[in-house]
């Protein structure tokens, strides 16, 4: 079982919503879109999913041209962000009703659809109407609706984003365990990267309509091609500065040096952006050979557990992140540091010419 | 600005409410302090809403008083309340300029020409719309409408205290970043008392001085967000504050040691004999894989990038653990510590105060 789109682009009036893109997704595999709001990726499902019609390129489904075909035809299921069920309708009919218009026979329908609610923790609901039921039930019914079908491809538009966050961080655990089950083409897209590395599998990332990287999520989270990827992979954002290499050392923004090992040490001499992700970001301790830099803490933000340290570094905003809740004093000067390997070199075009030593090891 | 008192207040739905389970909001009192910075944090249906209808004076408690300073405010209408209201979705007039809607509340209530002007430009600035103080709202997008909102809503300095109802609800990610650490130094700057109303932790801890959790109708913990992290009054606290949140396994607690299935482990402080449903709480960020310890059983290993949580099986009690991002988990980590000093001690759901000067 495959997907594949060549060249596939979409124009909408004199607007490009997607540009042209080539994808080959196969079967039993999760696929992450990931991009911000109005990168693409309803627009790209669309287009999969036969909602939509390529202006250009073909989309082919085992092999076989499906471009021009109705979505009726295609063994296609879909989610969206609004828990879409039959308000007047038990949760069971609810799920059976995709099997009921298939003409598939009674008995088979009754052990699929118990399989299913079974499979999303529905069993003692069956019998409830979907307002009945708390948001995420209702999410999960939507849900068991998708799979009861055994569609070949199942499309997930930001199918957690209603949720509030205890039930999301529920249902991230739980959907990687259905889709292993199901061996179907899985597309899920979502705005959080922590999202993407939860579900794992494939991640393809998105800004203004274009795939900037596709391939194993965990890859292109530590070794992004470049600077936009980077972005769109990181929440809060990756932060970046200026450093020169000359001879066999790396000089920051500050004066900081570091020796150019490595993949460094083939680097021509010139300018660079350096960039680093937010946990990287050393506070409260630090590796002995870590770089120094000053700053000055504008706000800090308290997810719970975790402590977002938001710092002025000579005019640049950067992003720190530590573990634990941490009352600092705003307004003060504050030292940070930073290990050289956890640093990525990007040209100043943006592309990728060094990803960081950690992220080659790991 | 005012102090907000909470006398014997409770409220039920029904007029003749029978017990407990009837009312919506249990019965509270609390004395929320002259301008500080509370946010109502819980599930939809924990009462959060309830309570702020009774503070704004949209519903009339089936029990107790409210006062703002000295005043009891408890039966007064809203508009006699002197308070001031951002709302889920922006107010905003929308044939009136940017200035207009900001000058609004102030110009209502007759303040002088050169006071509303430089209150507006202060207000503006506060959140970065001076560009566009002469433009109309209509056009404008739902973010700076509610911009507007919360500016027009921060204008007045005499207010009693101003309220907000999940007021980041319609903006982008990455612009709620901006706003609720905007909204902290404007109460930083303007010390209003503020209560803002969410079911999003960080909106509520990055917000607020006291987070007041609330769980099925009552409050279960009024705390800084460090209270709440490091000592959950509530194993409802421990649960919903965090991601993961906090792991509750049933224990024996003898004086300074708790006992889990076969394990035995040390307690950073000595309790006295407990009584009824006995647990421990342990966050995941304060548990460790180990070659020594207590027996775990590794289900899965989630790469959340940052770090890796760990999802394992403890004498039958699903944990989740944090590991550090590049932490190698090898077979041979079959055991877990608990840092003793960071775990609490809950009898039936509340913590358990250690005894004093107990080890």
């Amino acid at each position: 079982m495959t997907l594949r789109l060549e060249g596939v682009c979409k124009d909408v009036g004199a607007q490009t919503h997607i540009h042209t893109t080539d994808l080959e997704l196969v079967k039993g595999t999760m696929n992450v879109l990931l991009g911000p709001t109005s990168s693409g990726k309803t627009s790209l499902m669309r287009l999969m999913a036969g909602l939509d019609q390529p202006t250009n390129g073909r989309i082919f489904w085992n092999g076989a041209d499906v471009t021009g075909q109705r979505v009726q035809d295609r063994k296609v299921a879909m989610v969206y962000q609004q828990f879409i069920n039959y308000p007047s309708m038990t949760v069971y009919d609810n799920i059976a009703s995709p099997l009921r218009l298939m003409g598939v026979d009674k008995g088979e329908v009754d052990r699929r659809v118990r399989d299913s609610a079974e499979l999303m923790k529905l069993t003692p609901m069956l019998d409830r109407k979907p307002l009945e039921l708390s948001g995420g039930q209702q999410q999960r019914c939507a849900l068991a609706r998708a799979l009861v079908k055994n569609a070949g491809l199942v499309l997930l538009d930001e199918p957690l984003a209603n949720l509030d966050y205890k039930l999301r961080e529920e249902l991230r655990v739980e959907i990687p365990r259905i889709f292993e089950e199901s061996g179907a083409i899985f597309v899920y897209a979502t705005t959080e990267p922590e999202e993407a590395l939860l579900l794992g599998g494939q991640t393809a990332t998105l800004w203004e309509g274009r795939v900037t990287q596709f391939g194993p999520t965990a890859q292109v989270y530590r070794q992004p091609q470049d600077m936009t990827t980077a972005r769109v992979f990181s929440d809060p954002p990756m932060n970046f500065l200026p450093v020169a290499k000359t001879g066999g050392k790396l000089m920051f923004g500050d004066g900081q040096v570091a020796p150019a090992t490595g993949r460094l040490a083939e680097l021509a001499d010139g300018r660079y952006t350096a960039g680093f992700r937010p946990n990287h970001l050393e506070i409260l301790q630090h590796a002995p050979d870590a770089m120094q830099f000053s700053a000055r803490l504008d706000v800090t933000e308290l997810t719970g557990s975790e402590t977002f340290v938001h710092l002025d570094h000579q005019g640049a905003r950067w992003v720190g992140l530590i573990h634990g809740v941490h009352d600092l004093q705003i307004g003060a000067p504050l030292s940070v540091w930073l290990d050289p390997a956890h640093v990525y070199i990007f040209a100043e075009g943006g592309q990728l010419v060094a990803p960081a030593a950690y992220a080659v090891a790991a | 600005m005012a102090q907000i008192t909470l006398d014997k207040l409770a409220h039920s739905y029904f007029p003749n409410p029978q017990g407990e389970g009837d009312f919506a909001l249990k019965e509270l009192n609390h004395v929320w302090r002259d301008g500080e910075a509370y946010a109502l944090l819980g599930p939809s249906g924990c009462g959060k809403s309830t309570l702020l209808n009774i503070i704004s004076g949209l519903l009339h408690p089936s029990q107790g008083r409210i006062l703002f300073g000295d005043r009891d405010v408890t039966r007064a209408a809203t508009a006699d309340r002197n308070i001031a209201q951002v709302f889920q979705f922006p107010v905003v007039y929308d044939t009136m300029t940017v200035r207009e809607n900001l000058a609004f509340p102030l110009r209502n209530r007759g303040a002088d020409a050169a006071y509303i002007k430089a209150r507006v430009a202060q207000i503006a600035a506060m959140i970065g719309m001076e560009s566009v103080l002469d433009q109309k709202a209509r056009g404008l997008t739902a973010d700076a409408k509610q911009k507007i909102s919360l500016g027009r809503g921060m204008v007045r300095e005499d207010v009693n205290a101003l309220l907000f109802d999940e007021p980041l609800t319609v903006i982008d990610p990455h612009m709620k970043w901006e706003l609720r650490t905007q909204l902290k130094s404007l109460h930083q700057q303007f010390g209003h008392t503020m209560i803002y109303v969410t079911h999003d932790q960080t909106e509520a801890l990055t917000f607020a001085d006291k987070v007041v959790v609330m769980h099925d109708g009552r409050v279960v913990q009024i705390g800084t967000p460090e209270e709440l992290f490091e000592r959950p009054e509530h194993t409802f606290v421990g649960y919903f504050i965090g991601s993961p949140g906090m792991n509750v396994i049933p224990a024996r607690v003898d004086g300074a040691r708790a006992f889990v299935g076969g394990a035995e482990m040390a307690l950073g402080c000595g309790y006295a004999p407990l009584d009824g449903k006995v647990e421990i709480g342990v966050r995941p960020e304060h548990a460790r894989l180990s070659t020594d310890g207590m027996p775990v059983k590794i289900r899965r290993v989630e790469d959340v990038g940052r770090h890796k949580i760990v999802r394992a099986d403890f004498f039958g009690h699903d944990i989740n653990i944090i590991a550090d991002e590049g932490a190698e988990i090898g077979a041979d980590m079959t055991r877990v510590t608990f840092d003793a000093d960071r775990v609490n001690v809950y009898a039936n759901d509340w913590r358990v105060a250690p005894m004093e000067g107990a080890a």
